[in-house]
Formats: C-alpha cells, structure tokens, sequence
C-alpha cells in the first residue's frame, strides 16, 4: 500500500521537476549584482576573446543538449560579427567548473569584450535568447567606465 | 557509437512503466528483472530499445551518442541494487526510496527528455577529485 503512494508521489514531483525545468532550461540570468562579476582572460578559457563578446561554452562528452548548443552558438558567432564562441570541456578544466559553480552542461556564459561575465544561462539556450544577451553584453561595454 | 533517441525515449517510457508496477506490487522480482535490463542497457543491449527496433523500421531523423545513456543507465543499475538490497535485507523504506530515485530519472527521461543520470557526471566528477586536489596545493 505504502508503495502505491510513493510510486503517484514519484509521478507527481516528476511531472513537477519536468514542467519547471523545460520553464528555466537554457534561460539567460543576469550575473549575481551584489558581487563583483568575474573576469575570465584569455588564458583562462584557453582561447583568443572575441573583439566584441565571447560565448564560453561548458560541455561533457555525457551532455545530449551540448552539441545542439554547439550549433546554435556557432551559427550565432557566425553571424555577428566580432563574436567568438569557446568551447571548454568541464572535465578538463574541473578548476573553472568549481570557481563559476557550474553545475551541469551545458553552461553557457556571455563574455563582454573585456571577458566579464554579464549573462549565464545553463541547459540549452534558444538562439533568440543568445542574441539578445549578446546585444546586452556588446552596449554594456561603453558606459562601463 | 550511436544511438536512436527514439528508442531510448520508448526504453524510459518501459522502465517508468516497470518501475510503478515495482512500487505498486512491491515485488523484488520484478525490480531484479529490471536491473537484469539496466545491466543489458549498460552494454548497449536494453531489451526495451530492441524491441523498439523490432517494432519500428524507419531511420531516426537524427542519432545520438551512445555514452550519456549508458552511462545513465549505469546509474539506473546502481539504484536498482540498492532497491534490491532494500528488499533482500526488508529494509522497506531503503526498497522504496531507491526505486522510486530510479522512477523519477526514467519518467523525466521519457516525458520530458531529461536525461537525469547524464546530468550527475558532472557533479560526481566535481566531488571525486576534490580530495585529490587539495593535497598538492
């Protein structure tokens, strides 16, 4: 009898998990505020900055929704110019994954163009949400002083 | 390696089915018959995905790498035995918890396409080298 219950409460906090998560799957959030954003340089993601902003990628090779990711930030770098798209593996560079607290792949960070944190988003971005990011991080820069 | 998403998908929808019944029956048998397909799943020989294979002829539109869901399946393996200890040993409560851990992975796997046991690489990679790294800084 005990079991039954557990097995419709399993299926209810299934179907809740389930709704929530394809809610804030892949959602861009802005970097915490109360804290300085960190700064990743060059060095760090092991790769050149883009001119104008830098879309670092986490993945794993036990990641599904990394390559479908990979798709849509290559295609987005390819199309705005002076945007680079890094992709680390989060095995690799276990270092990075603890200091940026990530926890799951993929991870998607903006960069601006100095390689500061301005947007992340984890689970697999939509396209639009990318572009819109982007054009925050790239008008973000100027008034920055 | 690769693998029919699709198959996978109808793989979960089986295991959630299973794994109810299992809560339902509180029968062991039934959860070691399951673990016997998480064992064959993690070899790339589930039962369900064959007989997905054998039901539908038509090529996946795409594939998928065959790791995470093995992997996934791996860890599928892990609660099984748990459960199955649970049972063996009539330590209900650990019976239940355990299955119901496995059902909540298969169900959000075949409902919404989250793949729970892939996604816990990365934390378990987080949390086992850590001891490792403090020693020599």
């Amino acid at each position: 009898m005990t079991g039954l219950w557990v097995a419709l409460g399993t299926l209810a906090l299934g179907l809740v998990i389930g709704v929530v998560r394809l809610r804030r799957d892949g959602r861009m959030r802005e970097t915490a505020t109360d804290k300085p954003a960190d700064v990743l340089t060059e060095g760090q993601i092991g790769a050149p900055l883009g001119e104008r902003a830098t879309l670092v990628q986490f993945s794993t090779a036990f990641c599904q929704p990394c390559r479908a990711t990979r798709r849509i930030l290559t295609e987005v770098a390819e199309l705005v110019p002076g945007v680079a798209h890094v992709e680390i593996d989060a095995e690799s560079r276990l270092d990075l994954v603890r200091q940026l607290d990530i926890l799951r792949t993929p991870t998607v960070l903006v960069l601006d163009r100095s390689g500061k944190i301005t947007k992340t988003a984890s689970g697999q971005p939509r396209k639009a949400d990318v572009l819109a990011a982007l054009g925050t991080a790239v008008s973000q820069e100027p008034d920055e002083m | 390696m690769r693998a029919d998403p699709r198959a996978l998908r109808f793989g979960a929808a089986i295991t959630t089915m299973v794994l109810v019944l299992v809560l339902v029956t509180e029968s062991p048998w039934l959860l070691a018959a399951q673990a016997v397909v998480f064992a064959l799943g993690t070899a790339g020989r589930s039962p369900y995905t064959m007989l997905f294979k054998t039901l539908v002829k038509s090529a996946p539109k795409e594939t998928e790498d065959a790791r995470p869901p093995r992997f996934a399946q791996v860890v599928g393996l892990v609660f099984a035995g748990a459960g199955l200890i649970g049972f063996f040993t009539g330590i209900t409560p650990l019976a239940l918890v355990a299955t119901a851990a496995a059902l909540l992975a298969a169900l959000l796997n075949a409902a919404f396409g989250f793949c729970l046991g892939c996604e816990m690489y990365l934390l378990i990679r987080r949390l086992l080298p850590a001891a490792k790294m403090e020693v020599p800084q």
